[in-house]
């Protein structure tokens, strides 16, 4: 009995289909000009690839400088630099696009029966905001760099740096209207363009959790962006509303940043949320255990998470008062997230498990992102927060949710839905090694930084003392692992793109309705627009319908 | 602690030695280390719950081993379940962590006060009795110890590891956290909020002595001045005495014995007296009227440092009588404790 | 069973009486779900406007709770005559643009023009004004920034008639937190002068594709959605003038 669930065309005989998004008009031009979402995925896709790869080097630099106790490697400015321009590019130009701008424009119009987004024009836009704000911050790079960390922490963002500020603070605005463009336009497509039948809760949780984190980038992105603009008047005009000697309040800076920051980390994981819950629902052939309260978590995760950004304050001089009311709320938004893993976890129950690469990808992050979730709790746990704030045990934490969990979903899902996007499969075992290295790692790299925390080392130091050597050296060690991990697939996924073996509608055997179209699509994604009256995950009309021609345009 | 003194004492010198954990060198480092080690077990037991879970039903329904899966939709039961437990762990830990917070913010009635001026890069302490260190700090065992931070710059964070305890050092207000040394030895001090180039490089010790060396210390090291004695400098210097005479007829509030005191403004409001109220008053001196003055105290901001108001807000704490503001400086006993916190120094 | 692909039956055909628009957009199944959709698209977007300028709104409610006197001071030296006239001038351009909206949905081409250019003109009225205030504050050196000049407010002029100063005077370091006050005052209206002239940019654009007809056969969804943009733009107005002008103002 095999032991995978793929099931491609015979390949002597299978070829990608005549007509797609991908051959449908030809020249760079209509790729820069098109409206259509699959097409602007892509854009996407390549664009956020190369970042997350120039931050990867960053973050090289960063490791190797910390081998040692001694800051050897770069002057101290320097190594200011890498580790704030490695958190503003993984942080904006990587993980808040990520999912939603590739993945989410990519599925979202064909999960729920469109033809596109509900504007296509605003989705280029988008793009094309994001690149210019892009290159702001590569601008500010090349210029000689931002050395306020990503966080801008005022007084030192606005009097005490001559490094780059405005710029890199300019691309960040610019590309915050990117994020509230695509969290408009996937708000509007979700409540007006769903096929007929496509009820609310006929739709894939991947839509409701793009949902979620839509709501959490067109209300939260703004606020960064007066923030951001505040900052920018106070160190090119030098308004005083940050600066104590002419009454103004640096904590109004904290504040004003945080509520912005702390909805950003969600906008981040739930999308990759979604990811894990079609993964886990695909490759154990069954429906997700408990779709309503998912459903519901993703929307309860959004909402709190508008209300805890002070907990990354506690020890900043709030009051007594305030640190409890955010220390409880931080617990209460705990409590979704963990509902959800048990829910992935059941799924799994008389389920019909196979192991194929984007489902080890989300038993990676289900473990990674159980870790790095609970540790969470340490932190939102005020007198434990004394301790253990501004140091590595922070940097292990978000880490562990970021990358053990946002980007093992990312990877899961861009494997899971590379098929359709391109129509080729991936090589099943060199992805499956890719992930395995990445999770060890990812690991080797992490969870030393736990131990750190907790001794005390504190983060974005460039020196440490030398008893901390031994951690940090695993550490660095792993980072060169998860950097092998990370490199694979680029190399595999591009060589897929001639070499793969041909996909076909559904080589996952998946319900969706993106399953049901031939891979990659057609421009207009459907011939006739569908009439859902399929539950979500309905594997038994899954069934019934493959017995019954399924007709493609050839 | 509920596990045995012996096997706790035990358990953290293990840990200790191995380098994979920080000494507990104050009284509230095993209180910080219980709280983390029950964290550490409801995340190991969540770990293990949801391992056993994930690898039980991987290998139990493997498609070789169950060809055919069975549609479930859920089950209010469990979701339940999944939800009160850990709704239950996670208040518990937000109890005990607020609890402990409180413990590790406020401070005990004896504590004797510290000030530290961080700046870019540096850790300035300054003791009572007119001692002043440079990225280091002394102490005694078994003495409560409060620091009364400010920074004169960008933001930074005193953070004593050992200790377990760590505070923001802010521009344009004081911070405060307290500490009671256990044992003797050199601790690290680490600046903790990123602040400019030598952030890495704003990193001192804490010396702890027996009561007996710590004595010694401060009579090798006083400057001559206590930093009371300092502020009675700058408050003839800087004309302070020309208002505050403690004449009747004078033009400012006599400050005899405002320090602790509960003071009544000229808008009505009621406020205590300490540190943060001397400093804000001296600065911005229009929204401190007391009642019953004019306000025509000028601002002294960008006229002293964060040192010398650290000096007059101590001198302004010793002022018990108005006998003190017609003296003439004298060199006294440099190795004075500095008066109790509020509520203690007033009956 | 149903097979989602090969559809049965056509979902417009014989259903909807079918005009198509020439700016219907195919990815749409009806005018009907685009014009729902461009009109929930814009309510959404002036809701992150909302939270966009409710980041100055909460800098402002925080710095005058501290610093009353000094936002009181500061808040006397707008001039309340021309911050009525220009209430007055942006509600009338308000009004201009809803007689738009409707000249469009009747189909009436030259009186949307008009509309729309009455609009435009009232709009640049708004700023004009807006000019002349800054000016002043120029003037008299109460922009924040190393020229920023308190003797205003130590020392206020004494008013002829009655021998009296004209505002209280103010202690010196209460009189620098007017600073304050002006960086909001510069940020908050200015953030929103910027508003208005994206919009006026637009309403040329509009005007001209008015003109051309574009919108007077039917298709009315920009006109519409604009004109809420502009409403929006007008009552952000109508929050920032009371707290910024009317602070503490009493009858004569």
């Amino acid at each position: 009995m095999s032991t995978t669930i793929v099931n491609l065309p015979d390949q002597k005989t299978a070829t990608l289909p005549k007509k797609n998004y991908i051959n449908a008009e030809d020249g760079i031009i209509s790729w820069l000009t098109t409206g259509d979402h699959k097409r602007i995925a892509m854009l996407y896709l390549i664009s956020i690839t190369f970042f997350f790869f120039v931050g990867g080097i960053f973050a090289g630099l960063i490791r190797l400088e910390l081998l040692t106790p001694q800051p050897d490697l770069v002057a101290s400015d320097t190594y200011n630099k890498l580790f704030s321009m490695h958190g503003i590019v993984m942080v904006f130009l990587f993980l808040v696009p990520s999912v939603p701008a590739t993945i989410g424009n990519f599925l979202i119009p064909i999960m729920i029966g469109a033809k596109d987004l509900a504007f296509p024009k605003i989705n280029l836009l988008s793009w094309y905001l994001y690149m210019f704000g892009a290159a702001f911050i590569v601008a500010a790079m090349i210029m000689g760099g931002v050395d306020t960390g990503w966080t801008f922490t005022t007084p030192l963002s606005t009097h005490y740096v001559n490094t780059h500020v405005v710029t890199a603070g300019l691309g960040i605005f610019i590309i915050g209207f990117s994020s509230i463009f695509t969290g408009l336009n996937f708000i509007v497509t979700i409540h007006r363009m769903r096929a007929p039948g496509m009820t609310w809760f006929r739709m894939p949780l991947f839509v409701w959790s793009n949902y979620a984190a839509s709501i959490l980038m067109v209300l939260g992105t703004p606020v960064l962006a007066i923030t951001l603009v505040l900052v920018v008047l106070e160190r090119t005009i030098h308004i005083g509303v940050f600066d104590p000697t002419l009454g103004g309040d640096p904590l109004l800076f904290q504040h004003l940043f945080w509520f912005y920051s702390h909805p950003a980390v969600y906008i981040m994981i739930l999308p990759g949320m979604g990811v894990i819950s079609e993964v886990m629902s695909t490759f154990s052939r069954k429906r997700v255990f408990g779709y309503t309260a998912v459903a519901f978590s993703s929307v309860a995760i959004a909402l709190f998470g508008f209300f805890v950004w002070a907990h990354h304050m506690f020890i900043m001089g709030v009051s007594n008062y305030s640190a409890l009311v955010f220390s409880l709320l931080t617990m209460l938004v705990a409590v979704p997230s963990a509902i959800k893993v048990f829910n992935w976890a059941f799924t799994m129950q008389k389920g019909s498990i196979t192991f194929e690469t984007p489902m080890l990808y989300a038993l990676a992050f289900i473990g990674l992102f159980t870790i790095g979730g609970l540790t969470g709790v340490f932190l939102g746990s005020l007198g434990m927060d004394i301790h253990l704030t501004e140091t590595y045990f922070i940097v292990a934490h978000f880490h562990y949710v970021m990358v053990g969990g946002m980007l093992m979903a990312f990877l899961g899902g861009v494997h899971f839905w590379w098929p359709k996007m391109v129509g080729r499969m991936y090589p099943e075992s060199l992805s499956k090694l890719s992930a395995v290295i990445s999770f060890v790692g990812f690991n080797l790299t992490f969870m030393p930084q736990f131990i750190l925390g907790y001794l005390g080392m504190p983060r974005r130091y460039h020196s440490y003392p030398a008893e901390y050597q031994v951690m940090n050296v695993l550490s660095t060690a792993g980072a060169t692992v998860l950097g092998i991990g990370f490199l694979l697939p680029l190399i595999y996924l591009a060589w897929s793109l001639k070499y793969g073996a041909i996909a076909g509608n559904n080589p996952w055997q998946a319900t969706g309705l993106e399953w049901q179209i031939q891979s990659p699509p057609l421009t207009e994604n459907f011939v006739e627009t569908p009439i859902v009256t399929q539950e979500a995950y309905d594997y038994e009309w899954l069934a019934h319908k493959t017995e019954q021609e399924v007709t493609t345009v050839g | 602690m509920h596990i045995s003194p012996v096997l706790w004492q035990f358990l953290i010198k293990w840990l200790t030695n191995s380098a994979l954990f920080p000494a507990e060198a104050s009284t509230i480092a095993p209180w910080a280390d219980a709280l983390y080690f029950f964290l550490l077990l409801i995340t190991i037991v969540g770990l293990v719950l949801v391992g056993t879970l994930v690898f039980g039903f991987a290998i139990r329904y493997r498609k070789e081993r169950n060809p055919v899966a069975t549609q479930i939709e859920g089950s209010t039961l469990l979701e339940a379940t999944w939800t009160i437990i850990p709704l239950a762990l996670f208040l518990i830990v937000f109890v005990w962590g607020a609890l402990l917070y409180f413990r590790i913010y406020n401070p005990p009635a004896n504590a004797m006060n510290i000030y530290v001026v961080g700046k870019q890069w540096m850790w300035k302490a300054e003791h009572p009795g007119g001692q002043h260190e440079i990225n280091t700090l002394h102490v005694p065992i078994g003495q409560p110890i409060q620091l009364t931070m400010i920074s004169q710059d960008v933001f930074h964070s005193f953070s004593i590891p050992d200790f377990r305890i760590k505070r923001e050092v802010i521009p344009g207000r004081y911070s405060t956290v307290w500490f009671e040394a256990t044992t003797p030895g050199t601790y690290h001090i680490f600046c903790t909020q990123y602040c400019g180039t030598k952030h890495s490089g704003m990193i001192g010790e804490v010396t702890v002595l027996t009561p007996e060396d710590y004595k010694k210390w401060t009579e090798s090291s006083t400057s001559g001045m206590s930093l009371a004695q300092n502020g009675e400098r700058l408050f003839a210097s800087m004309g302070c005495n020309a208002c505050h005479s403690g004449n009747a007829a004078a033009r400012g509030p006599s400050l005899a014995g405002v320090y602790g005191s509960k003071l009544t403004l000229t808008n009505g409001s009621q406020v205590l007296v300490n540190e943060a109220y001397l400093r804000d008053a001296i600065l911005n001196p229009s929204q401190h009227i007391t009642a019953g003055y004019a306000p025509i105290m000028p601002t002294y901001q960008g006229q002293i440092s964060e040192e010398g108001l650290i000096d007059l807000v101590e001198y302004i704490k010793t002022l018990q009588t108005n006998f003190r503001v017609h003296q003439t400086l004298t060199t006294s006993e440099s190795n004075q404790a500095a008066p109790m916190t509020p509520g203690v120094v007033k009956p | 069973m149903d097979n989602t692909i090969v559809a049965t039956h056509d979902t417009h055909a014989a259903e909807h009486h079918h005009v198509s628009l020439p700016q219907h957009r195919h990815h749409f199944e009806t005018e009907e779900q685009q014009r729902e959709a461009g009109t929930f698209g814009m309510w959404l977007f002036l809701l992150t406007e909302i939270m966009f300028f409710g980041g100055l709104f909460f800098a402002y409610l925080l710095y005058r709770n501290w610093y009353n006197p000094a936002f009181v001071a500061a808040s006397n030296q707008l001039s309340i005559p021309l911050g009525t006239v220009n209430t007055g001038v942006l509600i009338t351009s308000g009004f201009f643009m809803a007689l738009a909206v409707w000249a469009a949905e009747v189909r009436k081409k030259g009186l949307l023009v008009l509309m729309l250019i009455l609009t435009t003109v009232f709009g640049l009225g708004f700023l004009g004004v807006k000019y002349f205030e800054y000016k002043e504050k120029w003037e008299k050196h109460h922009i924040p920034g190393a020229s920023f000049d308190i003797s205003e407010f130590v020392n206020p002029p004494i008013d002829a008639k009655t021998g009296k100063p004209t505002e209280e005077p103010l202690a010196p370091d209460m009189a620098k937190k007017t600073q304050v006050f002006f960086s909001l005052y510069f940020a908050m209206t200015g953030m929103h002068a910027l508003h208005m002239i994206i919009g006026i940019v637009l309403l040329f654009w509009y005007t001209a594709r008015a003109h051309r007809g574009d919108f007077s056969a039917g298709y009315v969804a920009p006109i519409e959605n604009f004109a809420l943009y502009w409403h929006f733009v007008d009552i952000v107005w109508i929050f920032l003038f009371p707290l910024l002008y009317l602070i503490n103002r009493h009858p004569v």
